[in-house]
């Protein structure tokens, strides 16, 4: 044995591209398949909730307002941090009870769905947009527009994998996001903070929470500063309350598939808009 | 050389760890429900709704004064503000567009934000908006005269203002952030007092270092000084960097614990902030709805 004492890792939570702790000062114990205490993770507060969606809300003008290129670049930047790390995933997917191999494997797909994404950034509004036949003399056209502050209950299983299929769709666009991860996706979600805060992300447009996220879930439907609800990872028994609150402010509810790809997950978190033109004045 | 106008008998030294640390400790105090309702509409009833920029218009000035008058147009249960406060030549807009209501106007005056301008230029400035209407007149205190030692002729100045300013309210504004530490702020607050002010303010919110709740209350401790000395009780008011109502609160904590409930009334006490109100707008919608609000709901000043 060398002289070196193990140094653990505090897993924290990532708000306005800082690492705090929780508010409230609460914490979980994270262990893994077979019984060993992993770490003790910060369990988010409502109020922690709230100075995510401040903190995502103050970034969202700045972050839609850069070029498509300049996001696509970021969500590629995110793809290379990933892969640079792809060991210490591969780890922690292996506590969670995975074999090596299908941890391996969900890494490198958490990194081409990176990938894949960021190539979207210059490509969804020619694909999304339409040129509309109108009878009249007018040019008619839809656009779509990021929708702006998105909470995002995210999968349990598989996390990684889960995570990227959910957070790269919502923010390319110039969504910024307040991610809720569970208890089993905690330790994943925070060290793809670190993933993020490494990745010229701007502070605020990724914010993650961990804890328990059925608790979370009504204070988000119901705050009105929060634009979309992403409910792919999320508990099926969300109160009924908390959904009409949710409709208070009209806010966009997102139900998807976990893990897929495709042009129609970046819709869900898109506003659209049509201008009438006046031709021939 | 002539007599100095201004002797001060003594001046209480200021242990600048004990302050910062009471300052701290009274700002780490939790206010809920029934009480925070109440602290925040005292704040409302407290605050300067200010708007000083050169790009102020009498529409925008007609604006501000109507949301000072009704701070939430959808609640008359929510008072209004203690008065509104803009540039000398703002004031007769802003007097027409609170009439009858209650809100006072309060004007900055005598070449403000600096003060460095001839002293009978600035006591017609005063002149000239206490005329236009203004009830009170906000000051600031000459920091070049302090800074150079030379306190009469600070002290004659305010008192010449004073003077000036016939039945309105004076205010003078230290600019804390400007005088170097808190010894020459007791000092300062001290002179200002003697000269005749009727509040002292912490800051013109033009420069980076604006009030903190230690500079407060080594002012609210020259502010008790003051009282036990004359018998005179002067006000204060906080001002540049309070955006929040936790903030406001903690403004509140600190004037009542160390002056006293007397002093928690807009006659005593004020807040010179513009975009403080809509945070308590959003706090008082979360406690009637139970769910966070947003800059959404409220208007854009």
């Amino acid at each position: 044995m060398g002289g070196h004492l193990p140094v653990d890792k505090t897993f924290k939570l990532f708000i306005g591209g800082a690492f705090p702790r929780s508010e409230s000062g609460y914490t979980f114990q994270v262990r893994s398949d077979d019984g060993r205490l992993l770490a003790n993770a910060a369990k988010a507060s409502r109020k922690d909730l709230r100075e995510a969606v401040r903190a995502a809300r103050s970034a969202q003008a700045g972050w839609a307002g850069r070029t498509a290129y300049n996001r696509g670049q970021v969500l590629y930047r995110v793809a290379e941090m990933l892969d640079a790390r792809s060991d210490e995933f591969t780890a922690l997917l292996g506590d969670g009870g995975r074999s090596d191999e299908s941890a391996r494997s969900e890494v490198e797909q958490a990194v081409d769905r990176w990938v894949w994404y960021a190539g979207w950034a210059d490509k969804f509004q020619q694909v999304l947009g339409t040129v509309n036949p109108v009878a009249g003399p007018f040019f008619n056209f839809t656009f779509p527009e990021p929708t702006g502050v998105v909470v995002q209950a995210v999968p349990d299983d598989p996390p990684l994998l889960g995570l990227a299929s959910r957070l790269a769709p919502a923010i390319v666009t110039g969504n910024t996001s307040v991610v809720l991860a569970g208890e089993a996706a905690a330790l994943v979600a925070m060290s793809l903070a670190e993933v993020l805060a490494t990745s010229d992300v701007p502070g605020g447009v990724v914010n993650i929470l961990t804890g328990d996220v059925s608790a979370l879930l009504p204070w988000a439907l119901g705050h009105l500063d929060v634009n979309a609800v992403d409910l792919a990872g999320s508990p099926d028994d969300l109160p009924d309350a908390a959904l009409a609150d949710a409709a208070e402010n009209v806010k966009r509810l997102v139900h998807g598939d976990p893990t897929a790809a495709s042009p129609s997950v970046i819709a869900g978190f898109l506003e659209f808009k049509t201008v009438w033109h006046p031709i021939g004045h | 050389m002539n007599a100095p106008t201004y002797t001060p008998i003594r001046t209480t030294s200021v242990d600048q760890v004990a302050l910062e640390a009471r300052a701290a400790e009274l700002g780490s105090r939790s206010i809920k429900t029934s009480s925070k309702r109440a602290a925040l509409h005292l704040a409302i009833r407290c605050i300067d709704l200010t708007t000083l920029e050169g790009a102020d218009t009498p529409g925008k000035v007609a604006s501000l004064c109507r949301k000072a008058v009704r701070p939430d147009a959808t609640d008359p249960a929510i008072p209004h503000v203690a008065a509104v406060c803009v540039y000398p030549e703002m004031v007769a807009y802003a007097a027409a567009a609170v009439a009858g209501s209650g809100v006072a106007v309060a004007s900055v005056a005598g070449a403000f934000p600096s003060g460095l301008s001839d002293l009978d230029v600035r006591t017609d400035d005063i002149r000239s908006a206490v005329a236009d209407g203004a009830d009170e007149i906000d000051i600031v205190l000459n920091r070049s005269a302090f800074l150079s030692g030379d306190l009469s002729k600070v002290h004659d100045e305010v008192a010449a203002s004073k003077e000036a300013c016939g039945d309105a309210h004076l205010k003078v504004i230290l600019e804390t952030g400007e005088l170097g530490g808190y010894e020459p702020v007791r000092r300062a607050s001290m002179l200002a007092m003697a000269a005749g002010a009727d509040f002292i303010k912490t800051s013109t919110g033009k420069i980076p270092r604006a009030a903190t709740p230690a500079m407060a209350l080594c002012m609210a401790e020259a502010i008790r000084e003051h009282a036990h000395q004359t018998g005179r009780a002067v006000g204060f008011k906080a001002a540049g960097g309070i955006r929040t109502a936790k903030q406001a609160w903690h403004y509140l904590v600190l004037m009542g614990e160390t002056l006293g409930p007397e002093w928690l009334t807009p006659d005593l006490f004020r807040l010179g902030a513009s975009s403080l109100l809509n945070d308590i707008l959003l706090q008082l919608a979360k406690l009637d709805s139970g769910r966070y609000s947003g800059p959404d709901y409220v208007t854009i000043d």
